[in-house]
């Protein structure tokens, strides 16, 4: 091969000595970001949630460009998508599908890092930065599931605004300017639907922050133990290709729902227009938040209810110092691992509970599951980092898992 | 380094396995991209309601000869003029070779009393005046374009002014007295 550079080459590279744009992205994602070797299919999640939002933000832009922000128009903005607008039936079914599925990417992420301990030290802020995005992912699909204004926007989010009524002494004053009036009505709409556009873009900017943070340290690896050069390979074309076959297999799941059963994660009721003086039998979220909804309804005291539920996420900053453990992953942590799946299980337990009406049985399970998620939080964490013996760690991750060294 | 494909050294042999998984994955993609970035693009076509307005039916009985009516048709007007035997005179006797769009007056009407041509300048897209009675109609008795002064004759043709074009006549036809447009 010649060593003449092509036209082509040398305009690129007069560019890329201006704007190193091209090299930006190979150091972020590309062949100058070593990774380690081991990394298994759990990693794949970060590089879907990306996909995710960046799908969110496509196919929101393209309702955005259809729908009235209005409360006598919106709900009938979102039919005429349905119905009249080209293709509007699949960009909304994707949008609507894809909350569900941006969230159980984020979440699967969120116990990857849990599990592999990859909050801790030095991925402090890589993992507050993610905390972070978590709960403007929150606050933004709730904000989208007021939007097209049937009686679950209306009354989820008469009710969801009302937490900040507890507050005290500024509680009142809180919900008054969320609402722009005294109830839920237009201003709030115009305001949810400006902040539901505007969040998406907050979130890629943390989601540049958080890769940024990642590539101080570089990744965490499913054995937890630093990795050496050597072990480790470029992102491109390893990661990439397997991320792509993740991607198949995801696609194929996300648009399974989207095509044959797009209603199945929604709530029926929705479907009818808002009735501000009629309140639908049982009111409650989409499954995502259904674990935090059982915590505040399973307290009697409503200020301390909603404090358990913000500061059951707001305890997730505070996580890579509760866990007193210096080992990071959960394989060689055998009282850890099992906590770990309890944690988990009792997270499913609090979302069928949040889906249950608030008596007898799902009530004294959502009291157990609070209890137990704080109990892990605040002294499982600690007692068990102290308490607990580790397996020995592999010298490298080139040493087996299950032949640690001697 | 600026070149940043991914650089396999020297591999002769074997390599054509790699090409076609990389030709096949991008292909994929390619296409893949391609079927979804078709319906968010045509999602910002015409929807079926716009499309289902697309018609405009109205009566020139109550036009009384020599004056002129708006009709909005897919949300632009449609200028209607019952026309005098002289400004109907003075349509078919210009020289068509004359005019920049070559048009006889005689195709642009069905029925020569009653003129049904667009009312968008075919400049800029702005409103020729000389619907009311009191507006400038232009050396020509037909419409006057305040946005940049062209003008049109009585069949709605071009004859002065930066427009290209005479005014569009839109498909229509006859049932009596009401005519459907669309």
């Amino acid at each position: 091969m010649s060593t003449e550079k092509t036209r082509l080459q040398r305009i690129f590279e007069w560019h890329e000595a201006r704007l190193p744009l091209v090299s930006f992205v190979d150091h972020a994602v590309g062949t100058k970001y070593p990774a380690p070797k081991n990394l298994n299919y759990f990693w794949n999640f970060g590089f879907l949630a990306g996909f995710m939002l960046m799908t969110m933000i496509m196919t929101g832009l393209f309702l955005a460009m259809n729908y009235t922000a209005n409360v006598n128009m919106a709900f009938d903005s979102v039919e005429r998508i349905m119905r009249d607008v080209n293709f509007g039936w699949l960009i909304r079914y994707m949008h609507f599908n894809g909350a569900s599925f941006f969230f159980i990417v984020v979440y699967i992420h969120v116990f990857r890092g849990l599990y592999y301990g990859s909050y801790k030290s030095p991925r402090e802020v890589l993992w507050w930065i993610g905390v972070i995005i978590m709960i403007v992912m929150m606050a933004t699909a709730f904000m989208g599931y007021v939007l097209p204004w049937g009686q679950m926007s209306f009354w989820g989010a008469t009710v969801i605004t009302n937490l900040f009524s507890v507050i005290p002494v500024v509680g009142k004053m809180i919900t008054t300017l969320l609402w722009g009036g005294f109830s839920v009505d237009n201003p709030l709409l115009n305001r949810f639907f400006a902040l539901h556009f505007l969040l998406p873009f907050v979130i890629l900017g943390l989601v540049f922050l958080h890769i940024w943070a990642l590539h101080i340290p570089g990744s965490n690896n499913p054995l937890g133990i630093d990795v050496a050069p050597g072990d480790k390979i470029p992102f491109h074309p390893y990661y990439t290709a397997k991320d792509a076959f993740g991607l198949g297999v995801f696609l194929l799941a996300y648009f399974t729902m989207v095509f044959w059963f797009p209603n199945a994660l929604g709530d029926p009721v929705n479907y009818v227009k808002a009735n501000p003086l009629v309140t639908p039998a049982s009111i409650v979220p989409e499954w995502y938040l259904l674990p935090f909804y059982a915590m505040v309804r399973s307290i009697p005291n409503a200020v301390i209810g909603v404090a358990a539920m913000f500061g059951s996420l707001l305890v997730l900053f505070a996580v890579p110092w509760l866990d007193t453990s210096r080992i990071r992953s959960a394989t060689f942590r055998p009282i850890y691992k099992i906590l770990f799946w309890v944690l988990l299980a009792n997270m499913v337990m609090l979302g069928w509970c949040g889906a249950q009406h608030p008596e007898g049985l799902p009530l004294v399970l959502s009291r157990i599951g609070t209890f137990w998620y704080f109990f892990h939080m605040f002294i499982l964490l600690p007692v068990v980092g102290w308490i607990e013996t580790p397996k020995p760690l592999p010298a490298s991750i080139n040493t087996p898992a299950l032949k640690p060294a001697e | 380094m600026a070149n940043t494909a991914h650089v396999h050294a020297a591999a002769p042999a074997g390599e054509t396995r790699r090409d076609f998984l990389l030709y096949a994955t991008t292909g994929v993609a390619a296409v893949g991209g391609a079927m979804m970035v078709w319906p968010l693009i045509h999602s910002m076509n015409p929807a079926a309601d716009t499309l289902s307005l697309s018609t405009t039916e109205f009566s020139v009985a109550g036009i009384p000869e020599g004056s002129r009516i708006i009709v909005v048709w897919r949300g632009s007007p449609v200028f209607v003029a019952h026309r005098t035997a002289a400004e109907i005179e003075a349509a078919r006797k210009v020289n068509v070779s004359e005019l920049r769009d070559q048009e006889k007056d005689e195709v642009r009407v069905q029925k020569p009393e009653y003129l049904i041509v667009s009312g968008v300048c075919t400049h800029l897209g702005c409103i020729p005046l000389g619907v009311k009675a009191t507006d400038p109609k232009g050396d020509f008795g037909g419409w006057f374009c305040p946005c940049h002064g062209s003008q049109y004759d009585t069949s709605g043709r071009i004859r002065l002014g930066p427009a290209p074009k005479n005014l569009a006549v839109p498909p229509y036809k006859f049932t009596g007295d009401t005519v459907l447009i669309g």
